[in-house]
């Protein structure tokens, strides 16, 4: 079993959602592992990112992308920025498998930009691999409650 | 003012501009749901959804719900999805296969044509009522046709054929289908379905504009310019890297090398795009050389050679499409009000072709025509802004005016810019919908 006790992991997930809540981006990229993935999937129960479209899915070198873009200087679907705020809870360790523990929690992230305030919420799994005194993101997985409904575009990754 | 007549409506298309209203005004937004939504050929499905007899998935014509279905009889038909009785909303899911529809509310029930079949409690009613009369129904469309798979539906009973209102826009989707070697595509890979606060015009409006990546798309660019460009970890994603940093093309290239073609109903392309050696599915692409073999193989290097050299890239169907052959992206836009639109991109695969192809064409759909994209994104702001402006009370006009005096006849009916800047094809929608909206 993990040395890492279940207060690690939950300040783990709270400091990952502190990251982008603050829009920190790059601190956010240097939690994931160098082939670490990051998937929203469009449809409950989605098996395949490859042969089904997703919200978002991106490998590292697409989530890095993603990444110099929100920083870019003329991101006019940022401008004005959304503002964020997340809350993380029933985090459980489902699984430990070669060393990468997967775990579950739940979240609710409100999104406010030019007068309008979204409300999105579900599932996140969460592949954590030991790193030093914290953890490194295998792969990180966002089940949105509403995954499939109609939507105005999305910005900020979950 | 009031609109009273078609004269009214014709001060507000002038050569070279519109007037801001056509895209902010409630009562031109209801006569276009009448004149346009509510007459000419609508795209509602493809073959692929309805497969076999029984066969139905919910669709749109305007701001209608309808159902599209294929009867035990193989016809297709589509019909409102209403119940003849009080009203309620009949079939809830979005696709399936059923035999009849029964309503939730009192279980009046129809056949997958419409027609309504059984009526509990059928006492009293007063001579008026006929459950035989065609109208006392899901109502059906009163025509439907398709082309090469593609289902369209009008509500007007008499008009043009679907060939005939497609023209030579036909050829575009030949281009769809002809690319696959069994020569069949489906619909494939699931939906991304976005919104926005804007008219529905503004989408089509901006499918051909080639004069708007530089500017739109410029986090985009800038983003992708800065990835290297060696091998992605899996594969995924690079196609659309390769696009995005595509859309950051100098002007001249724009102007030099790409155009655009307009034809009548409000019809266009953008075209010449695609030289493979600048793009995506670049010929030397491992994939993409299985893929000429799997071509030639079925169809034989002339063929291949012949389909091959079609270098479309978005083709707009006026009022409600646009769609590209390169990737097997395919939009359908539904207004719902005067200033929100809503727009569902679907994906096509091709039958016989290499599965990696399809792979991309979703990682395609993902980076750039995705509602969590990192292009769309940007222009979905845009059509918000736009619906700002224009809803706004500023200058009263829209230009659309750049490359008018060089606009020229094309050789197949139509009209061509001088370069793919030119916004020929907002003219030539205009001149549409003018005919439309003011049509007996
Ligand atoms: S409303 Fe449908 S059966 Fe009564
Ligand atoms: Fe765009």
């Amino acid at each position: 079993m993990s040395r890492l006790a279940p207060d690690d992991i939950c300040a783990f997930l709270i400091n990952e959602a502190r990251t982008l809540d603050e829009r920190r981006w790059e601190d956010w990229l240097s939690l994931f592992a160098d082939d670490g993935w990051y998937w929203v999937p469009i449809e409950e129960g989605q098996t395949d990112p490859r042969t089904t479209v997703s919200l978002m899915y991106d490998d590292r070198l697409l989530l890095e992308t993603r990444v110099r873009r929100l920083k870019a200087g003329k991101l006019h679907a940022q401008s004005p920025i959304s503002r964020t705020t997340r809350t993380i809870g029933n985090v459980t360790v489902e699984d430990e498998t070669n060393g990468v523990l997967t775990i579950r929690s739940k979240f609710q992230m409100i999104e406010y930009r030019r007068n309008l305030q979204r409300l999105f919420g579900g599932t996140l799994l969460h592949g954590l691999a030991e790193d030093g005194d914290s953890f490194v993101i295998c792969w990180k997985k966002v089940e949105l409650v509403n995954c499939d409904s109609m939507m105005d575009g999305l910005n900020v990754p979950f | 003012m009031p609109l009273d007549n078609a004269a009214d409506i014709s001060t507000l298309v002038q050569p070279g501009r519109v007037h801001r209203r056509v895209y902010g005004d409630p009562e031109i937004f209801e006569l276009e749901m009448e004149q346009i939504f509510g007459r000419v050929w609508i795209y509602v499905g493809h073959e692929s959804q309805i497969r076999n007899p029984g066969d139905f998935v919910t669709t749109r014509l305007g701001r209608r719900p309808m159902v599209l279905t294929r009867h035990t009889d193989g016809e297709i038909h589509v019909i409102h999805n209403q119940c003849a009785h009080r009203g309620a909303m009949v079939v809830a899911e979005d696709a399936g296969n059923a035999d009849e529809f029964v309503c939730c509310y009192h279980g009046w029930t129809y056949d997958t044509t419409g027609k309504l079949i059984r009526v509990p409690l059928q006492h009293g009613y007063p001579s008026h009522f006929d459950p035989d009369d065609p109208d006392t129904a899901m109502v059906r469309a009163p025509r439907v046709d398709s082309y090469r798979g593609f289902i369209f539906a009008s509500l007007a009973k008499d008009g043009p054929s679907l060939t005939d209102f497609l023209g030579y826009m036909t050829t575009s989707f030949d281009d769809m289908v002809d690319r696959a070697p069994d020569g069949e595509i489906e619909i494939a890979g699931g939906v991304f379905k976005h919104a926005f606060d804007g008219n529905w015009k503004l989408y089509l409006e901006n499918l051909c504009d080639a004069a708007h990546p530089l500017f739109v798309h410029q986090s985009s660019i800038e983003a992708a310019s800065e990835q290297d460009d060696g091998a992605h970890s899996d594969g995924a994603g690079e196609i659309a890297v390769r696009q995005m940093r595509q859309n950051g093309a100098p002007y001249k290239m724009w102007q030099e090398q790409i155009g655009i073609w307009t034809y009548p109903n409000g019809h266009s392309f953008l075209g010449d795009y695609h030289d493979d050696e600048k793009l995506v599915a670049a010929k030397r692409n491992k994939v993409f050389t299985e893929y000429i073999a799997a071509m030639e193989t079925k169809k034989g290097k002339e063929e291949t050679k012949r389909v091959l050299e079609v270098t479309r890239w978005n083709s707009n169907i006026y009022p409600n499409i646009s769609f590209m052959s390169q990737f097997r992206q395919f939009r359908v836009v539904h207004p719902v009000s005067v200033n929100r639109t809503e727009v569902f991109n679907y994906m096509f695969r091709m039958k016989g072709a290499p599965e990696k192809m399809f792979e991309d064409t979703v990682a395609f759909s993902n980076v750039t025509n995705g509602t969590g994209s990192l292009v769309l994104t940007d222009d979905l702001e845009t059509y918000g802004r736009i619906g700002v402006g224009v809803n706004s009370g500023g200058a009263e006009w829209i230009e659309i005016g750049r490359g008018y005096e060089t606009d020229s006849p094309d050789s197949h009916g139509g009209v061509q810019g001088k370069d793919s800047t030119s916004e020929v094809y907002i003219r030539n929608m205009y001149d549409a919908w003018l005919g439309y909206m003011t049509a007996a």
